[in-house]
């Protein structure tokens, strides 16, 4: 059975309510769109399925959301059969206007039943509705409830139990019509005596607040930086948590299995493929907790307003803003993230351009070759050293490849109207808890299991790359791994930018995350990288000239080195086409960009 | 001769919606934009007779937010030039 219903109509905290625990995320093929899949438990022990379908404003398929509707209602879906009965979930404290999305799903001709949600709104702000004769009128079973506080759900579970019967025969208007449906909404409407509830006068008092000139930038900052600090700073402690978890239980699993092949495969290829994937759960969780209650109170629409003038200008819009800056803290969940753009256009475009935005992992790699060959030196005083101003320079640089690429894309592969811009701003609401906290279970579950999957195989993989093939039945040494020959062989491509082979076979290794070519660079040099730190440093200079430095620096700050992205992106975007696309993009780039650094600073 | 342009003494109010000050209401006329558009802003509401009413804009004046029909809808400057009013 599927669940349709506006955008805010507070479809998915029924969808909830009725399913609990039992849901299920997937992926539509080919599409961003999300396919919410769950089981309600019946009274008499029967198990019910229900589709949670986007919110949509009619069913004629325009965007991704709506065709996929479209699809689902009409058995046109591939692998899914049509529904056998629908929930309509209209807002009542806006009946009106909502009903003219019954129009459509009733000529559908399937069992419905109209569910009138936000009952406890529409009570307190003195609204009516006589749910009997609006029942009449549309000749389908309606119901009011309040989904939040989870009362009036009876008719719905019975509607769910019944065989349902078709709706009856109803004068419906021509659906392309929007005026005639619109006048049509409303005669029903009058006719089930509705009466509509007084405006939200705290909607109205917080906007006030909210939207100033100066206190809403302001306040809007301030939640920014919360959500910044969130993903940057509190989840350190619970990443470096999981971490020293993952090291320390996979260190007593290796201590019970002899020395051996297999112990290396098992602690260091899936035990820190594992921990690679775990270490990801804090930032994601705490950046949805954030998001939920943004989305769900209704606040995420005015910081939307609020920075949509400054995104406007390279061709994004304001909903892009959080998930870009996330990405200063990790790309994968600043791509989740993007969620919230219904614009099929400028999502794709605000996914392409998160990885071009500094990340965390970049900053080992920073660190390491900018203390090795740029002694600290004050540039502004005490205020700036040589070594700041360095890692603040990589950051623009990531920042103005990432607008720059916006520009680029937005101008033209990605174009939308300007006008096609438009963005309901839904009453302030209480976020409900049992709605946020499945909400984070969902996520948790989708990332470990999908992004999981990937990421994990491709850490065996390299594993297996850099610990084959055997020698006598040893472990070879680096250089003599296949990830050493792919090194040796991309020397000569490489030694244009300043490379050899040794940061080659780093280049290979990074591939999987960038900071991993710390750990590669010590191997291969010897030392370990955090007890012989300046030792490292040292050996560095020998390879690498201080042009090859800012190259290398370069090189890092656009380059796709990070398959968990890779993996995520795939995922969101519903296939293989855009991760690959983004990948030789920022490949290419950064190949152009170290060449470039090289010719200009070589000569300077 | 004189040609004295009629519309021009007469009509002194705002003809777009861009043009209503906070708080200020109209009547929406029509919709000179694109049809895709225009028609996903019908189904939010802005259909030609409807009351509008200018609400809140973005600090810095874009988007600007109307109240019609029962819900607050945000669209661009651009946009709402093109919304006329009666």
């Amino acid at each position: 059975m599927a669940i349709v219903g506006l955008p805010n109509s507070g479809k998915s905290t029924l969808f909830n309510r009725l399913t609990g625990l039992r849901q299920k995320i997937a992926n539509y093929p080919g599409v961003t769109v999300e396919q919410r899949l769950g089981t309600a438990r019946l009274e008499d022990g029967r198990d019910v399925t229900l589709i949670d379908l986007p919110g949509i404003y009619s069913l004629a398929p325009r965007s991704e959301d709506e065709q996929v509707a479209h699809d689902i209602l009409t058995g046109a879906m591939p692998g899914l059969p049509r529904p056998d009965a629908v929930l309509l979930i209209l807002d009542s404290t806006n009946l009106s206007r909502q009903l003219m999305l019954a129009a459509p799903i009733l000529a559908l001709g399937l069992p419905s039943m109209v569910v009138l949600n936000m009952a406890d709104d529409l009570h307190s702000r003195g609204g009516q509705v006589d749910v009997e004769a609006l029942s009449r009128q549309l000749g389908a079973p309606v119901a009011l409830v309040s989904a939040m506080q989870g009362e009036g759900l009876e008719p719905v579970y019975r509607f769910l139990a019944a065989r349902g019967i078709a709706p009856a025969p109803v004068e419906l208007p021509v659906l392309d019509d929007v005026p005639h449906c619109r006048e049509w909404a409303a005669r029903i409407g009058h006719r089930a005596a509705y009466q509509a509830p007084a405006p939200p006068l705290w909607t109205r008092r917080l906007d006030a607040v909210f939207l100033r000139p100066l206190w809403g930038p302001l306040i809007f900052g301030a939640v920014v930086l919360a959500v910044f600090q969130s993903i940057f700073s509190w989840a350190r402690p619970l990443m470096d948590a999981v971490q020293s978890l993952v090291i320390r239980s996979g260190a007593w699993a290796g201590s019970l299995l002899p020395d051996s092949v297999l112990r290396s495969l098992l602690v260091e290829g899936v035990w820190s493929g594992v921990g690679s994937v775990l270490v990801f759960l804090p930032q994601i969780l705490l950046l949805f907790l954030f998001i939920g209650i943004l989305e769900d109170s209704g606040y995420l629409a005015r910081a939307a307003l609020i920075a949509d003038r400054t995104m406007a200008r390279v061709g994004l819009q304001g909903k892009s803003f959080i998930p870009l800056l996330s990405a200063y803290a990790c790309a994968v969940p600043a791509i989740l993230a993007t969620r919230t753009i219904e614009n099929k256009r400028d999502r794709i475009a605000t996914i392409l351009i998160a990885p071009l935005m500094t990340c965390s992992a970049r900053l080992p790699v920073y660190t390491l070759v900018i203390a090795a060959f740029l002694p600290e030196r004050p540039l502004l005083g005490p205020l700036l050293g040589t070594r700041a101003a360095a890692m603040l320079g990589l950051y623009l640089l990531g920042f103005l490849a990432a607008f720059g690429t916006a520009l680029a894309l937005k101008s033209s592969v990605l174009r939308s109207e300007r006008a096609s811009f438009v963005l309901e701003m839904p009453p302030y609401r209480w976020p409900s808890l049992q709605s946020l906290g499945l909400r984070l279970l969902d996520r948790a579950k989708v990332f470990l299991r999908r992004a999981g999957t990937v990421i994990l195989a491709v850490a065996v993989a390299l594993w297996g790359l850099a610990h084959l093939p055997l020698h006598d039945g040893k472990l070879p040494r680096i250089e003599q791994s296949f990830v050493g020959s792919v090194g040796r062989a991309l020397e000569p491509a490489i030694r244009p930018l300043g490379f050899n082979w040794k940061i080659g076979v780093g280049l290979v290794t990074s591939l999987a995350a960038r900071e991993v070519i710390v750990g590669t660079l010590g191997t291969i040099y010897g030392m370990d990288p955090h007890a012989r730190a300046l030792g490292l440093q040292r050996a560095l200079r020998q390879d690498l000239t201080p042009v090859g430095a800012v190259a290398l620096l370069v090189f890092f700050a656009f380059a796709m080195q990070c398959m968990s992205t890779v993996a995520v992106v795939r995922r969101e975007t519903g296939g293989w086409k855009w991760p690959l696309i983004q990948f030789a993009y920022m490949g290419a780039l950064a190949y152009a960009g170290a060449f470039l650094a090289n010719r200009l600073v070589g000569w300077a | 001769m004189l040609q004295l342009n009629v519309s021009k003494l007469t009509s002194a109010g705002p003809s777009s919606l861009l043009e209503l000050r906070p708080g200020e209401q109209g009547i929406l006329d029509r919709l000179d934009l694109p049809a895709e558009v225009s028609r996903r802003l019908m189904e939010l509401g802005f259909l030609p007779g409807s009351p509008v009413v200018a609400a809140r804009s973005a600090p810095g004046g874009d988007p600007c937010v109307f109240r019609v029909d029962g819900a607050e809808i945000a669209v661009r400057r651009e946009t709402a030039a093109r919304l006329m009013l009666r």
